[in-house]
C-alpha cells in the first residue's frame, strides 16, 4: 500500500491486437466440424430438386441397407415430434405463418428443401447414401416472381395464398406534401436476392446424455437457440446447453434456428448417439437463409429550391417460402431508414410481404437498413440531377444540422441522439478531392473519354444497437434488446469477463478486455472474456444489429460499477476510512486528501480471504448487469466513391474511395476499420458482383462461388477512411459499426456509377451493375439517342 | 470435400504412371496440382475409379532450353511459370497469362500440364498455347506422341489425348525480339474465370505488324484462332486505329457459351473489342 499518483494508460482508444485471433488465424482453435464426441455419427440430407412439388414416396430402404449407414428418415417418420421453425416477429395481428416442419412431409417448396436425411458411421459413407434414397414428386406450379404472385390466377405457395402480411406506417400530410409540389420523382430500384457467404459453412453437434442435451452449433445466437429450442420443441430448457464455439462469422445468417439444428437433436435423441452434420459451400448457398430481395418503389416530392416535401415508399418484400426467426421483420426495420439524414414534412411508407418458392430470406448485414438507405440516396442523386444541383448541395439543404440534435425525425418515432453530417462530409470532400475530381470529370465528358468518371455520394445513417425492449414490444417482436455482463474478481486479483454477446469473429474478447481494463484499472492481460456457452454464459441476447459494444459495452460497464462499489466498502475498511471519503481511479482506492492507497487487486486477495470484512458484507466482488438500452445508436457518415467507366466494355472500375464514419467513441480503432473495410466490401460486392440466381424452374443457379462471385481484396480499391466523432447519448459515447460500411457503400457506388453515364440518359442500372449491364445500358441509351433524340434510358434490365 | 470413393496411387516414375493408368482402365484419372480435378471431385462431377496422382515424378517439372524451343514439363506450376526467366525471354506470353490464373494459391499449386490435358475453352493456357504454336508431348503405353496445339483440344473438356496417355510436357517454340504480346483477361473477379479472353502476338516490321497470331479463351467449345483477324493484321499499320479496325472480324465464326457473366452478343462484341486492345499492346501501338 504504496502511494502514488501514476495512472495507467487508457486502454480504450488504442490500437490493440486482437487477443483471439493468434488461435483463429492459426486454426489453433476448435470450430463446430471440428468436434469428435466417442460414438458420434453423420448426418446428410436429401433435398429437393423442385421448387415446388408434392412428395407422393420417400423409399429409404436401399440406403439403409448399405453398409455403414445407421439410419435414414423421412419427414412422415418425425411426425409431430419436429414441429414447426419459429418465426420470432408476427409483425401484424393478421401475418400468415405457414407450418414449416423442419423436414418436409407433403409439399416442397424451395429447391434444396429438406425431404430426408441418412445417418451413418462417416461422412463419406453418409454423402453416398444421400444418392441411393428415392423421393417421387409430383411438381407443382412454381412461384418466382413476387410481383405477379398476388395476381388472381397465380399458383399458391401456401394455401392461404401468397401474401402474408401488410404493414402500413406514416407521419405527417403526405397528400399535402405531395400536392402542388414543384418537383415530384418516382423511381423503382430492386434490392437482389443475396447470399451471406460466412466463411465457416453452418456445423451443427447434438449430443445427449438422460434428458440432457448439448447442441455445438456454428450460430450467431447460442441464447435465443437454447430458448427457442424449449420454446418451441418442448424441451425443458434447464436441460439445454448450448455452445457456440469460435464461430467464423454469420454476417446474420447465423441469426436463425435452423431446421438442421432441430433435426440434429431429434435424430441424437431418436439414435441415443451424437449426430453431426456440417454443410458444404453448395448446400449452404441454397439452404442458408438468404438476404435483401426486394421490389421499391419510391416518390419523393420537393419544392424547387430542393427542400424535400415527403417522401413515399411502397415495398414488396419477397418472403421466400416460410417465415423465419425475423423474415418479415427485416423490411421494417428499413421502414424508419427511408428518411435518412433528411428534414421534410411527412413520411409514408408500406411493405407486404409475399411468398415465393425460394430459399426464405432473412437478416443479412443491415438488415432493411441498406436497401432504405440505397433508396433514399439514390433518389437525391435523381433529384439533383433534376434540379441541376450538385448532389452534396441537394444533401446539404436538407439534412439536420449538427444543432438541431437530438432530432426527433419525420417517421415520429426515432429521435436521433447525435451528428455531425457538415464535419463528416466537409473532411471527406477534402480526402477525396471532391472539387478536382469534378474538374476531371467536365474535361473528359467535353473531349468524350470513352471511360468516364463518376462520382458517388452516399451521406447515410442507420439505426443500430438493436434494441430498446419497448421499442420492440411496440413492434411486436418476440423478445427484448437487453444484454447481459458479469464480472467476476479472482482471488489473484485476474478478472473473468462474461458477455452474452456472442461473438463470431467481432473481436469482444480484445474491446471487452479493453474497457474492463479502463474500468477496473487492471492490465489488459490480466482479463479473460468468456462466451458463447449457456452454462458459462447463461443470459444473453447474442451478436447481430451492430448491438454487442453499444448495448453489451453498456452491461459491461454497469457490471464493473457494481464490482467498484463492492470493492470500496471492503477497501474502506482497509483504509480504515469511511467509504464516502474513498475514492477509485487507475485501479486504486484512495483515502480522502490523498494519503494510503489499496489495489483492487488487494482487495479482491482480501475479499477472498474474507478474514476482516466489514459487518454484513458478503466475501465476493463478482456482479451482473442486465441493460436495456434508451435508444437505438445512429451511426452516420460520408462516402465518396470515384469510378471509371469503360464505355467500350462496361466494365467498372472503382478508382478510390473515401470513407469518413461518425460511430462515436473509439473503444478499438483496428477492429473500427476492419470493420469499416469489410463493411464496404461487403455493400460493393452487392453494387457490383453479387446476387443470388434462380432460374425459370426455380433452380438456384449460383450454387458455388464460381457463380456467385464474391469480391476479394484483389478486386476492391484501397479505401481512405477517416473518422468524425460526435458522442452518443450513452455513458462510453459509442455507437455500432459492424454494418455501416454495408450500409453507406453500396449506393455510393452505384450513384458513381450512374453520375458517370448520367450524360449518355442513363439513370439506373439493375444490381449487380456487371459489365454486361452496364454495356447493354449503354448500348440502349446510345440506340435510344440515336433513333429518337431522347435522353432517358432506365436500361440495364437483367 | 467429400467425394465419392476412389482408389489412389502415387506412382514415383512417368513408366510406372502410365502403367498404372494402363492398368486403371478407362475410368482412371490422372491428378497433379488437383486445382481442376479436386473442384469436380467435390461436387461429386467426377467419379474416377482410379486417381493417378503425378505429383511425385520430378521429371516432369522444370523448364529446359532445347534450341530453338523450350521445353516446359507438365508438372511445372502457374507460380514456377510465371518466375522462369527462359520462359519471360522466349514466350512472355505464357507467364504473363499464367499470371492472371486464379489466385496465388491456385498458381502454387496448379500445373501448365493439367490446366492443358483438362481443356477448359474457359482457361486461359488452351488458348495461350494455341497462339505460341506449341506442340503436346504425350506418353503412353507406346511411347511418346506429340501433338500441336491445335489438334489437341477437340471439343469442351475433351483434349486429344488418348485414354492412358499422360500428358508429359509442353514444346514451345522461341520467339524473336520482334514479337510482342499480351493476354487480354476480361473477367469479373480477380479469381473469376475469364469471360472472353485474347492472346495476341505480333512481329513488328518498319512500323507495320509483319505477322500476328491471336487465338481466343471462352469462344466456343475450345480455344479458337482469330484467323480473319490475323490476315487483316498481317501488314498493316502498328496503329490503335488500324489494328482495332483489324480486330472486327474477331468473333466471327465463333460460338461463344451463354452463361451468368454473358450471352454471347456480348461476348462476341467483347472479343472484338479486347482483340483490338490486344492486337495494339502486342504491336507496340
Amino acid at each position: 500500500m504504496t502511494a502514488t499518483t501514476e495512472a495507467p494508460a487508457a486502454e480504450t482508444g488504442a490500437p490493440r491486437l486482437r487477443k483471439e485471433d493468434a488461435r483463429l488465424v492459426t486454426g489453433q482453435t476448435t470450430w463446430t466440424d471440428n468436434l469428435v464426441l466417442p460414438g458420434m455419427l453423420h448426418m446428410a440430407f436429401v433435398r429437393s430438386p423442385f421448387a415446388h412439388a408434392r412428395i407422393t414416396s420417400v423409399d429409404l430402404s436401399a440406403a439403409k441397407a448399405m453398409p455403414g449407414v445407421i439410419a435414414a428418415f423421412s419427414g412422415a417418420d418425425f411426425g409431430d415430434e419436429q414441429g414447426s421453425l419459429p418465426c420470432a416477429w408476427p409483425v401484424t395481428p393478421d401475418i400468415v405463418i405457414p407450418h414449416h416442419p423442419p423436414m418436409a412431409t407433403e409439399e416442397v417448396r424451395y429447391v434444396g428443401e429438406a425431404v430426408a436425411v441418412v445417418i451413418a458411421r462417416d461422412r463419406y459413407t453418409a454423402a453416398d447414401a444421400v444418392g441411393s434414397v428415392d423421393v417421387s414428386y409430383d411438381p407443382l406450379e412454381p412461384v418466382l416472381d413476387i410481383r405477379t404472385a398476388l395476381d388472381e390466377g397465380s399458383p399458391k405457395v401456401h394455401e392461404a395464398g401468397n401474401k402474408s402480411y401488410e404493414w402500413p406506417f406514416g407521419n405527417g400530410d403526405i397528400d399535402a406534401a405531395f400536392a402542388g409540389a414543384p418537383v415530384v420523382i418516382e423511381r423503382n430500384y430492386r434490392q437482389q436476392r443475396l447470399i451471406p457467404c460466412a466463411m465457416e459453412p453452418r456445423a451443427v453437434v447434438a449430443s445427449w446424455v438422460g434428458d440432457e442435451v448439448t447442441l455445438w452449433s456454428a450460430t450467431q445466437i447460442p441464447h435465443v437457440l437454447r430458448f427457442a429450442l424449449s420454446a418451441f420443441f418442448g424441451i425443458p430448457e434447464q436441460n439445454i446447453r448450448v455452445i457456440a464455439p469460435d464461430v467464423g462469422g454469420g454476417f446474420g445468417s447465423k441469426l436463425q434456428v435452423c431446421a438442421e439444428e432441430v433435426l440434429a437433436l431429434l435424430i441424437a435423441r431418436k439414435l441415443g448417439r451424437p449426430v453431426k452434420w456440417t454443410e458444404s459451400r453448395s448446400e449452404g448457398n441454397m439452404t442458408v437463409h438468404h438476404g435483401r430481395d426486394q421490389w421499391q418503389r419510391i416518390s419523393i416530392a420537393a419544392d424547387s429550391d430542393g427542400r424535400l416535401r415527403g417522401l413515399k415508399v411502397d415495398l414488396l418484400a419477397d418472403m421466400g417460402a416460410y417465415l423465419m426467426l425475423v423474415t418479415p421483420g427485416v423490411p421494417l426495420l428499413g421502414a424508419f431508414m427511408y428518411p435518412g439524414i433528411y428534414k421534410m414534412d411527412a413520411y409514408s411508407f408500406r411493405c407486404t410481404g409475399v411468398f415465393s418458392t425460394k430459399m426464405p430470406t432473412d437478416a443479412y448485414r443491415g438488415a432493411g437498413r441498406p436497401e432504405a438507405t440505397f433508396a433514399i440516396e439514390r433518389i437525391m442523386d435523381e433529384l439533383a440531377a433534376e434540379l441541376g444541383m450538385d448532389p452534396l448541395e441537394i444533401r446539404e439543404r436538407n439534412w439536420i444540422k449538427h444543432e438541431e440534435f437530438p432530432y426527433t425525425t419525420v417517421t415520429g418515432a426515432l429521435t436521433y441522439d447525435s451528428g455531425n453530417y457538415e464535419a463528416a462530409t466537409a473532411r471527406a470532400k477534402e480526402l477525396f478531392g471532391y472539387d478536382a475530381l469534378r474538374a476531371e470529370q467536365a474535361e473528359r465528358n467535353a473531349r468524350g473519354d470513352s471511360v468516364r468518371l463518376g462520382l458517388g455520394v452516399s451521406t447515410f445513417t442507420e439505426m443500430c444497437g438493436l434494441a430498446p425492449s419497448r421499442v420492440l414490444g411496440s413492434l411486436a417482436y418476440g423478445a427484448g434488446g437487453w444484454e447481459h455482463a458479469s464480472i467476476r474478481m479472482l482471488p489473484t486479483g485476474k478478472v473473468e469477463v462474461v458477455t452474452g454477446s456472442s461473438a463470431h469473429g467481432q473481436g469482444h474478447e480484445t474491446a471487452w478486455s479493453q474497457i474492463v481494463a479502463d474500468e477496473l484499472g487492471v492490465p489488459f492481460d490480466d482479463i479473460r472474456v468468456l462466451h458463447g456457452d449457456t452454462q458459462v454464459s447463461p443470459k444473453g441476447m447474442d451478436t447481430y444489429g451492430s448491438r454487442s459494444l453499444a448495448v453489451g459495452g453498456m452491461a459491461l460497464v454497469g457490471a464493473c460499477d457494481k464490482v467498484v462499489a463492492k470493492a470500496k466498502v471492503i477497501a474502506s475498511a482497509m483504509l480504515e476510512a469511511p467509504p464516502e471519503s474513498v475514492e477509485f481511479s487507475g485501479g486504486k482506492f484512495r483515502a480522502g486528501g490523498g494519503g494510503q492507497e489499496v489495489a483492487i487487486q488487494d482487495v479482491a486477495l482480501a475479499t477472498f480471504a474474507a478474514h476482516n470484512l466489514p459487518d454484513g458484507v458478503e466475501p465476493s466482488l463478482d456482479s451482473d448487469c442486465t441493460y436495456d438500452p434508451d435508444n437505438f445508436s445512429f451511426p452516420h457518415g460520408t462516402h465518396l466513391c470515384a469510378v471509371e467507366v469503360d464505355t467500350e466494355t462496361g466494365m467498372v472500375k472503382i478508382r478510390s474511395y473515401v470513407a469518413v464514419d461518425d460511430i462515436g467513441k473509439v473503444v478499438n480503432p483496428l477492429i473500427v476499420e476492419g470493420q469499416v473495410h469489410g463493411g464496404i466490401a461487403q455493400g460493393i460486392a452487392q453494387a457490383l458482383y453479387e446476387e443470388a440466381v434462380y432460374d425459370d424452374a426455380g433452380n438456384l443457379l449460383t450454387t458455388t462461388l464460381a457463380d456467385y462471385l464474391v469480391p476479394s481484396a484483389a478486386d476492391l480499391p484501397s479505401y481512405v477512411t477517416d473518422r468524425t466523432e460526435s458522442p452518443a447519448a450513452n455513458r462510453l459515447g459509442v455507437k455500432g459499426v459492424g454494418e455501416a460500411g454495408t450500409i453507406a457503400s453500396t449506393p455510393a457506388v452505384v450513384n458513381a456509377i450512374i453520375d458517370a453515364l448520367r450524360p449518355l440518359g442513363i439513370r439506373d442500372i439493375t444490381m449487380p451493375c456487371t459489365p454486361e449491364r452496364v454495356w447493354r445500358a449503354i448500348e440502349t441509351a446510345r440506340a435510344g439517342a440515336a433513333t429518337s433524340g431522347t435522353s432517358n434510358s432506365d436500361g440495364g434490365a437483367a | 470435400m467429400i467425394p465419392a470413393q476412389f482408389d489412389y496411387v502415387k506412382p514415383g516414375s512417368l513408366d510406372e504412371a502410365v502403367r498404372a493408368l494402363a492398368d486403371g482402365g478407362e475410368d482412371a484419372k490422372v491428378i497433379a496440382g488437383g486445382q481442376s480435378m479436386l473442384p469436380l471431385l467435390r461436387l461429386r462431377l467426377a467419379y474416377p475409379s482410379l486417381l493417378v496422382d503425378i505429383g511425385g515424378i520430378d521429371e516432369l517439372r522444370g523448364v529446359t532450353d532445347a534450341g530453338d524451343s523450350l521445353l516446359i514439363g507438365a508438372r511445372t506450376t502457374h507460380y514456377q511459370v510465371v518466375h522462369d526467366p527462359l520462359i519471360a525471354e522466349h514466350c512472355g506470353l505464357l507467364a504473363q497469362a499464367a499470371g492472371t490464373v486464379a489466385d496465388p494459391a491456385v498458381r502454387h499449386r496448379g500445373t501448365l500440364g493439367g490446366s492443358l490435358a483438362h481443356a477448359d475453352p474457359a482457361g486461359d493456357l488452351p488458348a495461350v498455347v494455341l497462339a505460341l504454336e506449341a506442340t503436346m508431348i504425350a506418353r503412353g503405353a507406346d511411347g511418346d506422341r506429340e501433338i500441336p496445339a491445335a489438334e489437341f483440344f477437340v471439343d469442351y473438356l475433351t483434349s486429344s489425348l488418348a485414354p492412358g496417355e499422360i500428358l508429359t510436357g509442353v514444346r514451345v517454340p522461341k520467339l524473336g525480339s520482334d514479337w510482342g504480346y499480351r493476354y487480354e483477361k476480361f473477367h469479373r473477379t480477380a479469381q473469376a474465370w475469364a469471360i472472353v479472353g485474347v492472346a495476341a502476338l505480333a512481329r513488328r516490321s518498319n512500323g507495320h505488324v509483319a505477322e500476328a497470331r491471336i487465338a481466343l479463351t471462352n469462344m466456343g467449345a475450345v480455344p479458337v484462332r482469330a484467323s480473319a483477324v490475323e490476315a487483316v493484321a498481317a501488314g498493316a499499320a502498328a496503329s490503335r486505329d488500324a489494328l482495332h479496325a483489324a480486330a472486327a472480324g474477331a468473333a466471327d465464326g465463333t460460338e461463344p457459351p451463354a452463361d451468368l457473366h454473358g450471352a454471347p452478343d456480348y461476348r462476341r462484341h467483347l472479343a472484338r473489342v479486347l482483340t483490338g486492345r490486344a492486337l495494339a499492346a502486342a504491336a507496340g501501338a
